[in-house]
C-alpha cells in the first residue's frame, strides 16, 4: 500500500458531524413538516446561494480532513520483503491535491502574478565577458511564471491569456451544467428544455436553481482562473518563507471551520441547558448557574483561555511519546483549543437564554402545560426550547464568526494554534509584521480577509434563511 | 347624556376626509386596508368610528395624521383639518399639524408615555414645539394643563415619572400632553379599552367634560358599543376596510339599518338573553388579500342575494343623518328595508320578552347538591423582599381570604378590576400558585399544599382556559399537539387512538378537523380559544376555570365562544369558574356572582340578586359604571351614576379598616377601623359591608 492512512482526532470530530449531518438530513427528509421548512430555505434564493458557498467551503474543508502519510521511497537495492517506511508528514487529500502550490516554494516574499520577488537583492550576474558583476536587482522567481524563461515582457499578456483560457473552459462547463439542470428539470415536469430553461432563469421552480447555479458560476468562474493560472504563477503571491499564499488560505478554511463547528459543539449543550434551567426552575438551581457564570465572566476571557492554553501545553510538551508525528500534535492543541474556548463562551448565550426563558415560563402555554401536570423536562423541551431556537441560532452564527476571530487574537498572543498549523489567525499574526515592513505586504492580509469574509457571510445568511423558514409565524 | 344629534352635514366641520384609502405594501404588492372612507367631524361633535379588530380604524386614524407605518401607502383621497390639505402639507409643517392642529390618545397609556423622561419634560416637550412658552412660563402652563385633566397636586406630579403613576393617571397625563398644543381636533384611539370600568368611566367623563370646554371635535376609535353609546354624537361603522352605515348615535341606537350593526347589537350579552344563545355573525372577516368582489359582508350576511355578490352598494339614505352602504336601502327595496328594520326592532323587542321567560337557569336548581369545590379561607400572600439579603419586609396580600363553594354544573363567576386578585384565586385552585393559608377542597378532597405527584391524578379533573389566545398556545406546535399535550400527560395509561380523540374534541368546539396539522398562528383569536377550551376538554375535566376567556376577543366572536361555553356546560355538564370584569358576560352565562375588591369578596349571591339588587356599594358602582350599548337601559337602570373617586389601592398596603372605605361615599368611623364581616342577606345573599347588620 503507497499510503497509510491517519485519523487525527479532529478528523474524526469533523467525519462525525458530517454523518450526524446527514443523518438529520435523512430524518428531516422524512418528517413533512421539516421537510417543508427545508423546502422553504430551498426556495430562498440567498440562503440557496449562501448555502452553495459554504458547500464549497465544506468540500475545501472535508477534503483536508482525509489524512495520510505518503510511503517513502524504498531505498536503492532494498529487498521487496523489507519494511516500508512512510513519511513522518502527515498530509491530506488537499495536499495532495495541491501539490504543486504546496512544492513551488519561493525564497521570500513575491507580489501575486509576480515573476519577481519583491525585494531588491544583491545579485552576481557573469557578464559576456566572463567577469561577474554585483548588482542590486529584483532576483527572478523560481517557480513564478518560470515558463516565460528570460521573456518577462510577455507576462501580462500570459496571464490575460491564461485566465482567459480558463474562464471559457469555465464558462462552457457551467453553462453545460445549467442545461443539464434545467433538461433534467424539464423532463421531469414534462416541458420543453426551452420552457425548463426560462422557468429557471424566471425563479419558478420551488428549488430556487436560479441562485444555485448563479452561485456556482461565480465560484466555478473563479475556480477555474485560480487552476488556469495557480499552476504557473502564484495568484495570491508567497509569504515570508516564499510560501504560496492560495495554498495557506486554502488549508486555513479547514482551520476555521474545525474551531467555529467544534467549539460551538461544546458551546450548546452547556448554554442552552442551564440558560433554560435557570431561568425555569428560578430559586436556588438559577442562583448556582448565575454564581457559576458570573465568575467565569468576571475573570478576563483572554486570560482564563491563556492559563488552561498554558498548561494543556506543559501537558503536551512533557508527553511527546503521546504523539506519532507533529501533524498529531497540533491537532490535539487545536481541539483543546476548542474545548477550552467552548468551556469559557457559554456565558453569554446562556445568560442570554436564562432572560428568555424567565420571560417563557410566565407564558399562558406553558401554565397550560403545568396545569396538565407535564413533567419539567418535558416543559423544557417541548415548550422553551422551540421557542428560543432561534436566539441559538443568531447567537450560533455570531459566536462562528466571533470564534474564528478569537482564534486570530489568541494566536497573535502565542496561545492559539501549533505555529505550525496555518490559519488565518497566523495569516493575520504575520501579516502584522507585514505591513510594518516598507514596502508593505498586503496580499496574506487581503486574502485572509476575503475568505474569512466570504465564509462568515455565508454562514450568516445561511443562518437567516433557516431561521426565517422554521419560524411558524414566517411560514 | 348623549346630546341631541346634530345636523350630520353641518356647513362648518372641523375634520373632512373624502375617499381616502390606505393600503399595506407587501410581498411585492401593496393591498388595500382602507378604501373609500369618507366622514367629517364638526367642532364641538363626537364622532365615533366603530368596529371590530382589523377593520382598519386605526389605520385610518394614523392616516389622518400621517403617522402611518413604513409599510403603509396613502393611496388617494383627500384630508382636510379647518380647510387644509393635509395629504399636500410637508413634512415640517405636518409636524406643527400633528399636536396642535390635531392630537391623539393612544390606547396603552402605559407604553406611550417615555419611562426616562419626567411628566413635565414630556408636557414641555409638547409646549416647546406648539408655543412660545420656556422656562418658567412653560412650567405654569404644564401645571394647569395637569390640573385641567383632574390630577391632584400638579406641581409635584410634574417632578414625577410616569412610573410613580397609576393607570388612569397615565391615561390622562397622555391627555395632558395632547392638550397641550391646544388642539382642534383630538383624536382618541380606544382611549380606555386597556383602562377598568371605574377609571374608564372618569376617563371617559373627562374627555366629555374637555370636549365642551374647549369646543373641540373628537374622533373616538373604539370597538365597545358601550362607549359609543355614552359619548357620541354621529357614529360610523367600520367593516373590513369601509364605512358601512353612519348615523346620528340616536338613530344609531334606536334602529340599526345595516345587517352588520344588527348583527353586532344581536352579538351583545345581556340579561335579556339570558340562557339562551347568542347571535353570531357566520365566517370571519375577510383577509385583505381576498376581498369578497360585491359588497364586503355579502360571504357572512343573511340577507345576501346575487346582487350583493357582484355589486359594492352606494350609500342609501336611511333617514335624517343616516345612511346606509346596502343594496336593501336602496331604490325599489324600500318595501324588504322596512321589512328589515321591522324585524331588528322585534328581535330585540322579543328578545327581552324571551328574557322574562327563560327559565333562569340558577334559580330553579336545588341548593342540596354537594359542592364540587368549595375554598375556604384561601390566601396567596407574595412576599416582598428588599435588601442584599432579600429579607422579607412585608406581603402583596393579593389573595387574602376568599371562601366560594362552585357546585357541578353550575357557573360562578368572579368579578373585579384588574389587580384584586381574581386570576390568583383561579391559578392557587389548581395549585399553579401555592396557597398560603385557607384550604382548597375538590368533592369534598383537600388538595391545597398537596404534593405534585399526589396532586396529578387530580389535574384531570379540572383545568383553565387563559385570557389571551395569543400567548395561550404554543407556537411551535401544531394544533394536534397542543389538544393531545394533556391526554399524553394525564391519560398515558390508558390505550386509545389519540388522533380520534383530537378530532372528537375539534369538533366538539366547532372546528374543522384539518386544523390538526395547522400551527395556531393560522387561526385567528376565536378559533383560538376555541383550541384552547379544547385542550382543556381533552382531559374531561369536571371544573373549568375561564380566565377572562373572551376579553381578548370582538363582540361577534365573543358571542360565539359564550355560545360553545354554554353549549358545552349543558351537555357535560361542567361547571364554571368565570373570572371577568364583564358584567355583560356574567349576566348571560353565570349562575351565580362573586364581587372581589382588594383580595377579598365584599359580595356573592346569585346573578339577579347582585346585579339587581347590588347592596355593597362597590358593587352598585361598578355596575353603574359600565357603560350600557342601549342608551334606553340604561336610562332604566335608574340614571344615578355613581363615580368612584381615586384608584384601587395597593393589595401591599390595603386601606385600615374596609379596604374600600376611602372610595365609599357611606363610609363610617367604624369602616375605618374594622373590616367589616359577613352578612348573610339571604340563603344565597352575603355581604361584607358595615351598612348592613
Amino acid at each position: 500500500m503507497p499510503i497509510q492512512p491517519v485519523l487525527l482526532w479532529s478528523d474524526f470530530f469533523i467525519w462525525l458531524l458530517v454523518a450526524a449531518g446527514v443523518g438529520a438530513a435523512w430524518w428531516s427528509a422524512r418528517q413533512p413538516l421539516l421537510a417543508a421548512a427545508w423546502g422553504r430555505v430551498g426556495h430562498n434564493r440567498v440562503g440557496v446561494a449562501a448555502a452553495t458557498l459554504l458547500a464549497a467551503f465544506a468540500l475545501v474543508g472535508l477534503l483536508d480532513s482525509l489524512h495520510y502519510r505518503p510511503q517513502l521511497p524504498a531505498k536503492a537495492g532494498a529487498s521487496p520483503g523489507e519494511k516500508i517506511n512512510y513519511s513522518v508528514e502527515v498530509l491530506s487529500l488537499l495536499d495532495g491535491l495541491l501539490t504543486p502550490l504546496r512544492t513551488r516554494v519561493e525564497k521570500t516574499y513575491s507580489e501575486p502574478l509576480a515573476t519577481r520577488a519583491y525585494a531588491k537583492e544583491m545579485m552576481e550576474v557573469r557578464q559576456e565577458d566572463g567577469s561577474l558583476r554585483t548588482l542590486r536587482d529584483y532576483p527572478r522567481l523560481r517557480f513564478g511564471g518560470a515558463a516565460l524563461g528570460a521573456d518577462e515582457v510577455r507576462a501580462p499578456a500570459d496571464i490575460a491569456g491564461r485566465a482567459l483560457r480558463a474562464l471559457l473552459a469555465g464558462v462552457v462547463g457551467w453553462l453545460a451544467l445549467c442545461a443539464l439542470v434545467s433538461g433534467r428539470l424539464a423532463r421531469k415536469v414534462g416541458v420543453p428544455r426551452r420552457e425548463g430553461w426560462r422557468r429557471v432563469w424566471h425563479g419558478e421552480t420551488t428549488f430556487a436553481w436560479n441562485a444555485l447555479l448563479a452561485a456556482l458560476g461565480v465560484i466555478v468562474a473563479l475556480l477555474a482562473v485560480l487552476v488556469g493560472l495557480g499552476g504557473e504563477y502564484h495568484v495570491f503571491g508567497t509569504d515570508k518563507v516564499g510560501q504560496d499564499v492560495l495554498y495557506q488560505v486554502l488549508k486555513s478554511v479547514r482551520t476555521a471551520l474545525v474551531i467555529g463547528l467544534v467549539t460551538t459543539l461544546v458551546t450548546l449543550p452547556l448554554a442552552v441547558f442551564l440558560g433554560i434551567v435557570a431561568g425555569y426552575f428560578r430559586g436556588w438551581i438559577d442562583d448556582l448557574i448565575q454564581y457559576l457564570y458570573t465568575t467565569l465572566n468576571s475573570i478576563p476571557g483572554v486570560l482564563l483561555i491563556a492559563a488552561a492554553v498554558l498548561m494543556m501545553q506543559v501537558a503536551i510538551d512533557t508527553h511527546p511519546q503521546w504523539f506519532a508525528t507533529a501533524a498529531e500534535r497540533a491537532d490535539l492543541r487545536l481541539l483543546a483549543l476548542c474545548f477550552i474556548l467552548g468551556l469559557t463562551s457559554w456565558t453569554g448565550l446562556a445568560r442570554l437564554l436564562r432572560g428568555e426563558a424567565l420571560k417563557l415560563r410566565e407564558l399562558e402555554y406553558v401554565q397550560a402545560a403545568q396545569a396538565f401536570g407535564v413533567s419539567d423536562l418535558r416543559i423544557l423541551s417541548r415548550h422553551l426550547l422551540p421557542n428560543l431556537m432561534h436566539i441559538v441560532i443568531i447567537a450560533l452564527v455570531m459566536d462562528f464568526s466571533g470564534l474564528v476571530l478569537a482564534e486570530a487574537v489568541l494566536s497573535y498572543v502565542g496561545i492559539g494554534v501549533d505555529p505550525t498549523m496555518i490559519s488565518f489567525g497566523t495569516m493575520i499574526n504575520n501579516a502584522r509584521m507585514e505591513l510594518g515592513r516598507e514596502p508593505a505586504v498586503w496580499w496574506s492580509l487581503t486574502a485572509a480577509f476575503v475568505f474569512m469574509f466570504v465564509l462568515v457571510l455565508a454562514a450568516n445568511l445561511l443562518a437567516d434563511a433557516v431561521r426565517d423558514a422554521f419560524d411558524p409565524r414566517m411560514a | 347624556m348623549v346630546e341631541p344629534a346634530r345636523n350630520a352635514l353641518e356647513p362648518t366641520s372641523l375634520l373632512e376626509v373624502r375617499n381616502l384609502s390606505l393600503g399595506f405594501a407587501g410581498g411585492g404588492r401593496v393591498l388595500t386596508a382602507v378604501s373609500g372612507l369618507s366622514f367629517s367631524v364638526a367642532a364641538g361633535e363626537t364622532y365615533a368610528l366603530l368596529g371590530e379588530s382589523g377593520c382598519g380604524k386605526s389605520a385610518s386614524a394614523l392616516a389622518l395624521m400621517r403617522l402611518l407605518p413604513a409599510a403603509g401607502r396613502i393611496l388617494g383621497g383627500e384630508v382636510r383639518l379647518e380647510g387644509r390639505d393635509l395629504l399636500g402639507l410637508a413634512e415640517a409643517e405636518m409636524r406643527s399639524v400633528r399636536g396642535g392642529g390635531m392630537a391623539m390618545i393612544f390606547q396603552e397609556p402605559a407604553t406611550s408615555l417615555n419611562p426616562v423622561l419626567t411628566v413635565g419634560r414630556q408636557i414641555g416637550e409638547v409646549l416647546a414645539q406648539h408655543t412660545d412658552l420656556a422656562g418658567e412660563a412653560a412650567r405654569a402652563k404644564a401645571e394647569k394643563l395637569l390640573a385641567a385633566v383632574g390630577i391632584a397636586d400638579p406641581a409635584r406630579r410634574l417632578c414625577e415619572y410616569p412610573f410613580q403613576l397609576s393607570g388612569g393617571m397615565k391615561q390622562r397625563v397622555m391627555i395632558s400632553i395632547a392638550l397641550a398644543g391646544n388642539p382642534r381636533l383630538l383624536v382618541a384611539d380606544e382611549p380606555t379599552t386597556a383602562l377598568d370600568v371605574t377609571i374608564q368611566a372618569q376617563i371617559l367623563d373627562l374627555l366629555q367634560d374637555l370636549q365642551a370646554e374647549r369646543e373641540m371635535g373628537m374622533l373616538l376609535i373604539t370597538h365597545d358599543l358601550g362607549v359609543v353609546a355614552r359619548m357620541a354624537h354621529r357614529v360610523g361603522v367600520m367593516y373590513a376596510g369601509e364605512l358601512v352605515e353612519e348615523a346620528p348615535a340616536a338613530g344609531f341606537f334606536d334602529a340599526p339599518r345595516h345587517p352588520y350593526t344588527q348583527a353586532l347589537f344581536a352579538a351583545l350579552p345581556d340579561l335579556s338573553r339570558r340562557g339562551m344563545r347568542l347571535q353570531t355573525i357566520a365566517g370571519q372577516v375577510p383577509t385583505l388579500a381576498a376581498m369578497p368582489a360585491g359588497c364586503r359582508f355579502a360571504p357572512r350576511c343573511p340577507h345576501a342575494w346575487e346582487r350583493c355578490r357582484s355589486e359594492s352598494p352606494d350609500w342609501s339614505a336611511a333617514g335624517e343623518g343616516h345612511r346606509v352602504r346596502c343594496h336593501l336601502y336602496g331604490e325599489g327595496l324600500e318595501a324588504t328595508a322596512k321589512r328589515l328594520v321591522a324585524e331588528g326592532t322585534e328581535r330585540s323587542r322579543n328578545a327581552s320578552v324571551a328574557g322574562e321567560d327563560a327559565p333562569a337557569p340558577g334559580s330553579a336548581s336545588p341548593p342540596s347538591h354537594p359542592p364540587l369545590l368549595r375554598i375556604a379561607d384561601l390566601q396567596v400572600h407574595f412576599p416582598i423582599r428588599r435588601g442584599v439579603f432579600q429579607r422579607t419586609v412585608g406581603h402583596v396580600r393579593a389573595v387574602d381570604g376568599v371562601s366560594l363553594t362552585l357546585t357541578a354544573g353550575k357557573t360562578l363567576a368572579l368579578v373585579g378590576e384588574s389587580g384584586c386578585g381574581k386570576t390568583t384565586v383561579g391559578k392557587a385552585v389548581l395549585q399553579l400558585l401555592r396557597p398560603t393559608g385557607g384550604s382548597v377542597l375538590l368533592d369534598g378532597r383537600e388538595i391545597a399544599g398537596l404534593s405534585r405527584s399526589a396532586m396529578r391524578p387530580l389535574r384531570r379533573r379540572m383545568q383553565m382556559v387563559f385570557q389571551d389566545p395569543f400567548a395561550s398556545l404554543n407556537p411551535r406546535l401544531r394544533v394536534g399537539e397542543i389538544i393531545a399535550e394533556g391526554l399524553r400527560a394525564l391519560l398515558a395509561g390508558e390505550r386509545r387512538d389519540t388522533a380520534a380523540v383530537v378530532a372528537a374534541l375539534l369538533a366538539q368546539v366547532g372546528l374543522d378537523a384539518g386544523a390538526v396539522d395547522r400551527y395556531p398562528h393560522e387561526f385567528s383569536g376565536g378559533q383560538r380559544q376555541r383550541i384552547a377550551i379544547a385542550r382543556a376538554l381533552a382531559v374531561q375535566p369536571e371544573l373549568l376555570i375561564c380566565d377572562e376567556p373572551t376579553s381578548a376577543l370582538d363582540v361577534s366572536v365573543q358571542a360565539q365562544i359564550l355560545n360553545l361555553l354554554g353549549e358545552l356546560q349543558a351537555s357535560l355538564g361542567l361547571a364554571y369558574l368565570f373570572i371577568t370584569h364583564n358584567f355583560a358576560v356574567v349576566e348571560h352565562l353565570a349562575h351565580e356572582v362573586a364581587v372581589m375588591y382588594l383580595g377579598r369578596i365584599v359580595e356573592r349571591g346569585t346573578v339577579e340578586e347582585v346585579l339587581r339588587q347590588p347592596q355593597h356599594p362597590y358593587t352598585k358602582a361598578l355596575l353603574s359604571a359600565v357603560p350600557a350599548p342601549r342608551p334606553a337601559a340604561a336610562g332604566e337602570a335608574g340614571g344615578s351614576i355613581i363615580r368612584l373617586p381615586g384608584e384601587t389601592p395597593s393589595p401591599a398596603k390595603p386601606p385600615a379598616g374596609c379596604h374600600f372605605h376611602p372610595r365609599c361615599a357611606f363610609a363610617t368611623a367604624e369602616c375605618r377601623e374594622r373590616y367589616p364581616d359577613e352578612r348573610a342577606l339571604s340563603a344565597t345573599r352575603v355581604v361584607r359591608c358595615h351598612l348592613y347588620r
